[in-house]
């Protein structure tokens, strides 16, 4: 049995590791790569507490934090070439104005 | 788990050898099968009937150069076939192949051995999308972005249309799905799902009538036109081992396995079940290379139009009646309803 | 200890591979670097136990959700990637603040206070998870109407990333 300690460290590590990406990035395909990578961590935390309570619960949030990561990557790739067909950069900092 | 590792290595080994010779096999059978189609003879001089031809093919693979094209990303580039092979070889471990013993012929019996094929078989895209990508050609390139476009789209309508199916089974292990076909075959009570399957496994194999990643007549060879060598040898294998996965999957799936018809899987000896199911698989793989030769490649429009205008309905509508048919009718299958 | 050894092995491999997406140049890079870590993930569910999520994982995120993004990239030009220096340190602050609360919090209180409860792990192959989650879904009192709000929530989705990307100027295309 793995440690459920080891388990949270690592997802603690990976969500560090997608907000420094977020917060970090301009392109933004890389900041919904790094949301995925928080949503994963999420994940691993969630089946971890779920092994440790022997309860089913925590395995079905994963689930639902795929179909949000789904509805997000979607809407989230169908903005982007909005910005790129409007724009012709990927750059957020770029966006700066709320009219056309 | 109470098999003998003995059993395990042993079905390990047969299966590995019997997964690579029935890709080495179809190459052969697909250039032979193609000179029938359009009368001509084929590679018939390597050994009797030219069964040596795969052989001969790989002593010319290994020792061709292998070009690195300038620009390219040599560690992406060198990565993308072992990409395209791998999933589609991990793929092959979940078909049961008959009984032995009353315990399933397969490499890993498990529970959710449905799931797993198409999970793994999925991964198949990423080889030949970063094949497109690291070549530095635009034509592998574009390859690459139909082909992902085209497996995402087909991979919804391929799931919905097993969803129906495991609806009746009630069960998602593979070899079990056998066994509740021992009286009835999946084509009959679910003719839609196999219709729409038949269609998805074409595509999400990128064979005729659905090979817009390698199109030759637009894009040279797609993802595959800078690779030579064993390196294009491997992009190769991968397509022929997801295609007797997908053909043998159909065979579990629809056409009972390694069910006898008229005869009781119990009843069989293993050998005979054995034969049953390569002998579905194989009029699959031979159906591939028929229909490769018979019908004309999409338009990329029309196979958009096809995967979400055609298929992805019709499997929903099959899901739905499925759905309303198993709740109208009660319990159904074995541990179908609880 | 196998077992431990395995898990830092995959653990390894997706802190590695976050770690190339975060920092490569290359966008397409950074995408192929968190199939990485996704895999890897995908394997600590199942040393986890959970098959059925492992699977889950890497046929919606790995087969879909990433292709969608790579899909994405390939449209866009390869721009060389300019990061904001400024705040990594923003980040770091962040970051190592999270961790820090999550790992003094971690040893107190309900973290411990439940009893480890065997859990069906791979070799065990009799007590898949794929039925209790599924009849989870199903119970009335349960998840039924997440699970409602959830595909609700997809088509949503589905439309309006439809709606949001369709062509507005040209109608002369054929078809589309």
């Amino acid at each position: 049995m793995i440690p459920t300690a080891h388990v949270h460290i690592l997802a603690a590590l990976l969500f560090g590791l997608g907000i420094l990406g977020f917060l970090r990035q301009r392109n933004a395909i890389m900041l919904l790569m790094s949301v995925e990578l928080m949503l994963n961590s999420a994940n691993l935390s969630f089946l971890a507490a779920a092994r440790e309570q022997g309860n089913v619960d925590g395995a079905m949030m994963p689930l639902f934090v795929l179909v949000v990561a789904a509805a997000e990557a979607a809407v989230g790739l169908a903005l982007i070439i909005i910005l790129f067909r409007k724009r012709v950069s990927l750059d957020v900092d770029l966006l700066r104005s709320l009219r056309d | 788990m109470d098999v003998p590792p003995l059993r395990t290595a042993v079905t390990i080994l047969v299966g590995f050898g019997a997964m690579m010779s029935l890709a080495a096999g179809m190459t052969l059978v697909e250039r032979r099968l193609s000179a029938f189609i359009q009368e001509r003879y084929g590679p018939n001089r390597v050994g009797p009937f030219g069964l040596l031809q795969p052989l001969a093919d790989l002593i010319k693979f290994v020792f061709k150069e292998e070009l690195l094209p300038a620009g390219a990303n040599p560690v992406l580039f060198k990565l993308a076939p072992a990409l395209a092979a791998i999933p589609a070889m991990l793929t092959f471990a979940a078909i049961p192949f008959g009984f032995y013993d009353g315990r399933p012929i397969v490499v890993a019996d498990m529970e959710i051995g449905v799931l797993y094929i198409l999970a793994i078989g999925s991964l198949g895209v990423y080889g030949i999308i970063l094949g497109g990508w690291a070549s530095n050609n635009k034509y592998s390139l574009l390859g690459g972005l139909r082909a992902s476009a085209q497996m995402v789209s087909y991979e919804l309508s391929l799931v919905l249309s097993l969803v129906a199916v495991l609806a009746v089974t009630g069960d998602m292990n593979l070899s079990r799905i056998v066994l509740a076909q021992d009286s009835l075959w999946n084509v009959f009570t679910q003719p839609l799902a196999c219709l729409v399957f038949l269609v998805t496994m074409f595509a999400e194999t990128n064979r005729h009538p659905f090979d817009f990643a390698e199109c030759e007549p637009e894009l040279v060879g797609g993802f595959h036109t800078e690779y030579s060598g064993m390196r294009f040898a491997l992009f190769f294998l991968g397509e022929y081992i997801a295609m007797v996965v997908m053909a043998a999957l159909m065979a579990v799936l629809f056409f009972g396995g390694c069910d006898v018809p008229f005869l009781a899987i119990a009843d069989t000896p293993w050998w005979a079940g054995a034969l049953a199911m390569l002998a579905k698989t194989g009029f699959f793989l031979v159906l591939y290379v028929w229909v490769r030769w018979t019908l004309p490649r999409f338009r990329y429009d029309q196979l958009m139009w096809l995967g979400w205008r055609v298929l992805l309905p019709l499997s929903l509508l099959n899901l739905a009646v499925t759905g309303a048919w198993l709740a109208l009718s009660g319990p159904a299958g074995p541990g179908g309803a609880h | 200890m196998a077992s431990l050894l395995a898990f830092l092995l995959f653990a390894g491999l997706a802190v590695v591979c976050a770690l190339v997406a975060l920092f490569h140049r290359s966008v397409v890079h950074s995408a192929f670097a968190l199939l990485g870590t996704l895999l890897g993930v995908a394997d600590l569910f199942l040393q986890l136990g959970a098959d059925y999520l492992a699977m889950t994982q890497v046929l919606i995120y790995v087969g879909g959700i990433l292709v969608l993004i790579l899909f994405g990239l390939m449209l866009t030009p390869p721009d060389r990637r300019e990061l904001r220096p400024a705040r990594i340190f923003l980040g770091l602050a962040v970051t190592g603040a999270g961790a820090l609360l999550f790992l003094t919090r971690m040893d107190s209180g309900a973290w411990k206070a439940a009893p480890l409860q065997e859990l069906p792990d791979l070799a065990n192959q009799a007590s898949p998870t794929a039925e209790p989650i599924g009849l989870a879904f199903l119970e009335r009192d349960s998840w039924l109407l997440a699970f409602e709000f959830a595909s609700v929530i997809l088509l949503a989705a589905l439309v309006g990333a439809v709606f949001i990307a369709r062509r507005r100027f040209r109608v002369d295309d054929e078809g589309a």
